[in-house]
C-alpha cells in the first residue's frame, strides 16, 4: 500500500479506531456505539431519524434550539441531543454542559423551497455530528444525498449549488460551503486544542421548545426527562436574548446575542480569536474589549480603512460593521461558514452602535 | 466488514491518479486533493508536493502535529491562491511541530500561512508573493506565527504583503534569519514577543524594514528580549500601501528599524543605508496618538543597546504623509542616524532620570562618508511647539550586558 493510501485509510482512522465494524455493516446500534466504532460512512448508520426527510427524530433522540442562531444563509436548522442510556448532562452556569462519552450532537442544513412556506419543503444538504469520543468530541459532516434518503461522510468537505425562494419572494442562489473537519474545529477547538460544543449551554437552551406534548422550557424539560441534572428552575438560569425578538431584552441585549452566537466562538479569551484581543462573548462588560475605540492588531484590508472596531454613534465608521457587511474571503466576519451578508442582523448591530453614546479619540 | 470497504472507496476516489508513489501533483481538483491530505495526515508524516502549480480557490487547513509539508523548490512547486474565493488565509495551521519547506505561496486573499498556537514552528525556503506587486488589496501577512513557541524562519523570501512579509506575533523563543523581505509594507515584524534574534536577513524596498513593537489591548504582551543583528536594511523607501487603520499604516515610507515599546532589544552589527525617512528610531507607544486603555500595557523603551552599527544615507527625505514622519523629523534636516522621543516613565525616574539598567544605549556606531548622528526629539514638548531637541550622545553613552543568544532545540547556528 502507498504511503498515501496508508494516510487515506487513516482519514478513518483520524476519526475513529479501525475496528468493530459489525460482519453485518452498519446498523443503527452497531454505529451508535459510537465511542469505540468506526465512524459511519452513512449518516442512517447511527439511527437519529424516524422520518430522516422530514428532520423526524428517532426516539431518544430530543430536539432542540438556542436563544438565537448563528447565521449560516439563512438555511433551517434542525438540531438533536442523543445521551447514551442512562447517562446524563452535567448542568452548568455559564460553560457548556459536561457531556458524557458517547453523545451525539446533530444539526442538519436545510433551505425551504419557499422560505415564505417553509413546512411545505425542504431541501436537506448536510448533516454536522460532534460525537464524544474516549479521546475527546470528534466532528463530522454528512452530505445528503439527491434523494434525500440518506448521508455520506464527507471528511474534506464540498461545495453545493442551491437555489431557494428567498422571503421576499425572489428566487436566490448559492454555492453553499460544506466545511471540511477543520473548518468545525476553527470554531468549536479552544486555545488547549480542545474540541467542544458552543450552543449546549444555560443560556442559549433556556426557551420553549414546541415539543409534541406542548410548550416546555427545554431546561426543564431535559430535567423532567432525566436527561439533565443540577440545573436550576429556568427562572434562575442565565438567558440570552432572542436577538429578533423585542420582548426577549433590549436593542443592546440583542445586539450582543447576536454577537456572542456569531462571533464568540473565536472572538473571547480561549477562542481562536483571542490574538486580536476582542472579546464579544455576552458577559464581557468593558467597552474596549467588546471593541469601543479599540484599534485593529492584524486585520490587514478588513480594516477597511477604519480607526477602530466600534465607533460610537457611527456603524458606517466601524470596523466590526464594515467586516460584517463583507463577503470578500478574507474582510467578512465570521471566516467561515456564511457566504451571504445577514442583512437583518446587521441592521440591529448598527442600531446599536448609533445609539452607542462617546465618542473615540 | 462492509462499513470498512465502503470507507476504503469513498476515501480513496479523489486520490486515484498519482503517479509517483506519496508524492502529489498539481491536477483537476487541488483543493481536494491537498486539504484531504492534511486531514489525512498523522503525525511524523512528510506530505509531498511536486512540480507545478496547485491552484487553490479555497483556504488549506491543518489541525495535525509533527506533519512536514514540502515541496521541490520555492520556485519549482507553488500554492497559487489566485482568485481564491473561500478563507482568509492560504494554509491554517493549528498543531505543533509544523514544518513548511521549499515551496512557492502565491496571491492568498488574505493571509499566506498563519499558525496559530503551535509549539515548533518551521519555514525554511519558503517563498511568499503577492505578483501583482505592493497592492493594499494584497494579504495582511506572509509568514504569520502568533502564539506559538519555537518559531524558526530561516531563508524565505516574501514580497508584497500590505502589512508584514514576515510577522511574528505573541511569540517565545524566535529565530529569523537570512531571509528576504522586499517590497511588503514592513519587511519583519516582531510583535508582543520575547527572546527572537532576527540576523543576517535583508531587507529592501519595503516602506520599514525592521519594526519591533509592543502593542496593547493583547493578551500576550511585554515583549523584550530582541537581538537584531548583522542585517542588511536598505533603500526601504515604498510608499506605505497598508489599509488605513492598521499600525502600520503609521510606518513612514523610508524606514529603516523601529525599535517602539519593547524593553531589552539589542541592535547590533546591521547596515542601514538609504532609508530617506529615518535609520533608527526608538519610540514610545504614545507618538502613535493611539488610545491606551490597558493598565497592564507599559509603552516605553527601556533598556534598549544600539551598538556597532552601520549607517549610510539615509534621513534626507522624510515621508509627509505620516504623522510620525512630522513627529520625528519637523525640526531636523537631514534626521540623523538615530532617533529617540525622549519620553520616559515618570515612575521610574530615580533623582529625575532613568536608573542606569534601563537607559537607551548607544556606542560604537558609525556613518559611511559623516558623523554619526543621534537626535533626542523630546517628544513630551512637541505638541508645545516648543521640543529641546538634544543631539548629545553623552546621556546615552553606556553599554547594556550582551542579551543571550536564542537556542531552540535541535538548531544549529
Amino acid at each position: 500500500m502507498t504511503r498515501l493510501a496508508r494516510g487515506v485509510l487513516l482519514v478513518g482512522g483520524v476519526l475513529s479506531v479501525v475496528a468493530g465494524c459489525g460482519a453485518d455493516g452498519p446498523g443503527p446500534e452497531v454505529c451508535r456505539d459510537v465511542r469505540t466504532g468506526p465512524p459511519c460512512t452513512k449518516l442512517s448508520g447511527f439511527g437519529l431519524f424516524r422520518r430522516p426527510e422530514a428532520q423526524e427524530p428517532a426516539e431518544g433522540v430530543w430536539p432542540f434550539e438556542p436563544n438565537s442562531a448563528l447565521f449560516s444563509d439563512y438555511t433551517l436548522k434542525y438540531r438533536f441531543l442523543y445521551l447514551p442510556p442512562g447517562t446524563q448532562a452535567q448542568y452548568s452556569e455559564d460553560e457548556g454542559f459536561a457531556l458524557p462519552e458517547g453523545t451525539i450532537l446533530a444539526k442538519t442544513f436545510a433551505y425551504p423551497l419557499d422560505a415564505r412556506r417553509p413546512t411545505e419543503g425542504i431541501r436537506l444538504l448536510e448533516t454536522r455530528l460532534l460525537i464524544h469520543r474516549p479521546e475527546g468530541w470528534v466532528a463530522l459532516p454528512y452530505v445528503w444525498d439527491e434523494a434525500q434518503q440518506d448521508a455520506v461522510l464527507r471528511p474534506v468537505g464540498t461545495t453545493i449549488d442551491v437555489s431557494w425562494i428567498h422571503t421576499d419572494g425572489q428566487r436566490r442562489e448559492i454555492n453553499y460551503v460544506v466545511p471540511n473537519t477543520n473548518q468545525c474545529k476553527e470554531c468549536h477547538e479552544d486555545s488547549r486544542k480542545v474540541l467542544g460544543t458552543i450552543g449546549v449551554k444555560a443560556r442559549h437552551l433556556n426557551r420553549d421548545y414546541p415539543y409534541p406534548w406542548g410548550s416546555e422550557n427545554q431546561l426543564a424539560a431535559w430535567t423532567r426527562l432525566g436527561l439533565l441534572r443540577g440545573a436550576p428552575p429556568p427562572e434562575a438560569a442565565p438567558r440570552l436574548p432572542v436577538w429578533d425578538d423585542p420582548r426577549t431584552g433590549s436593542q443592546e441585549q440583542r445586539a450582543r446575542a447576536w454577537l456572542e452566537i456569531n462571533c464568540a466562538h473565536c472572538h473571547s479569551p480561549t477562542g481562536s480569536a483571542r490574538t486580536s484581543g476582542l472579546d464579544l462573548l455576552y458577559a464581557q462588560q468593558r467597552g474596549y474589549d467588546i471593541g469601543v475605540c479599540k484599534p485593529p492588531v492584524a486585520a490587514g484590508r478588513g480594516s477597511g480603512g477604519r480607526r477602530y472596531n466600534i465607533v460610537p454613534g457611527r456603524p458606517d465608521e466601524s470596523i466590526l460593521v464594515f467586516r460584517i457587511e463583507s463577503t470578500v474571503p478574507d474582510i467578512m466576519m465570521p471566516e467561515t461558514g456564511r457566504r451571504l451578508p445577514h442583512t437583518e442582523g446587521i441592521a440591529l448591530v448598527r442600531a446599536w452602535i448609533e445609539s452607542m453614546p462617546g465618542t473615540c479619540p | 466488514m462492509r462499513c470498512f470497504s465502503l470507507a476504503l472507496v469513498v476515501l480513496l476516489l479523489p486520490l486515484a491518479g498519482c503517479e509517483e508513489e506519496g508524492v502529489l501533483r498539481p491536477g483537476a481538483n487541488d483543493h481536494e486533493t491537498l486539504q484531504q491530505a492534511l486531514l489525512a495526515a498523522q503525525p511524523g508524516d512528510v506530505i509531498q508536493l511536486g512540480e507545478g502549480t496547485f491552484r487553490l480557490q479555497r483556504g488549506l487547513s491543518l489541525t495535525v502535529s509533527r506533519v512536514t509539508l514540502r515541496g521541490r523548490g520555492p520556485q519549482a512547486t507553488v500554492l497559487s491562491f489566485r482568485g481564491q474565493t473561500e478563507g482568509s488565509q492560504g494554509l491554517l495551521v493549528k498543531a505543533d511541530e509544523f514544518l513548511l519547506e521549499d515551496l512557492g505561496v502565491e496571491d492568498t486573499a488574505g493571509d499566506a500561512v498563519k499558525v496559530e498556537g503551535g509549539k515548533g514552528v518551521t519555514f525554511r525556503r519558503v517563498r511568499v508573493e503577492w505578483t501583482r506587486g505592493p497592492s493594499p488589496d494584497n494579504g495582511a501577512y506572509g509568514l504569520y506565527p502568533v502564539q506559538c513557541e519555537r518559531v524558526l524562519i530561516e531563508d524565505c523570501a516574501v514580497s508584497g504583503a500590505s502589512d508584514a512579509g514576515i510577522y511574528v506575533g505573541q511569540s517565545d523563543t524566535i529565530i529569523v534569519r537570512r531571509n528576504r523581505a522586499e517590497r511588503n509594507v514592513a519587511g519583519i515584524e516582531i510583535e508582543n514577543s520575547k527572546n527572537a534574534d532576527v540576523h543576517d536577513n535583508i531587507l529592501t524596498g519595503n516602506t520599514g524594514g525592521i519594526l519591533v513593537f509592543d502593542l496593547p489591548g493583547l493578551q500576550v504582551k511585554g515583549g523584550r528580549h530582541v537581538r537584531v543583528y548583522n542585517n542588511q536594511v536598505h533603500d526601504n523607501n515604498e510608499d506605505n500601501f497598508a489599509p488605513p487603520g492598521n499600525i502600520v499604516g503609521q510606518v513612514p515610507r523610508g524606514t529603516g528599524m523601529f525599535v517602539m515599546a519593547n524593553d531589552h532589544v539589542e541592535v547590533f552589527g546591521n547596515t542601514l543605508r538609504n532609508n530617506r525617512t529615518v535609520s533608527l528610531a526608538v519610540i514610545s507607544y504614545l507618538v502613535t496618538g493611539l488610545p491606551i486603555e490597558d493598565p497592564a500595557y507599559d509603552p516605553y523603551p527601556e533598556s534598549i543597546y544600539i551598538h556597532d552599527n552601520t549607517f549610510e544615507g539615509g534621513g534626507d527625505s522624510p515621508d509627509p504623509t505620516r504623522q510620525l514622519s512630522l513627529a520625528i523629523g519637523i525640526y531636523l534636516r537631514p534626521i540623523p542616524d538615530v532617533i529617540y522621543d525622549g519620553l520616559v516613565d515618570p515612575k521610574k525616574l530615580r533623582e529625575g532620570r532613568l536608573p542606569d539598567e534601563l537607559r537607551l544605549c548607544i556606542r560604537n556606531n558609525r556613518r559611511i562618508g559623516g558623523t554619526f548622528g543621534f537626535a533626542n526629539i523630546d517628544a513630551a514638548n512637541l505638541p508645545s511647539g516648543m521640543p529641546r531637541i538634544s543631539r548629545d550622545l553623552g546621556p546615552h553613552d553606556c553599554a547594556h550586558p550582551p542579551l543571550s543568544a536564542v537556542s531552540i532545540p535541535g538548531v544549529g547556528p
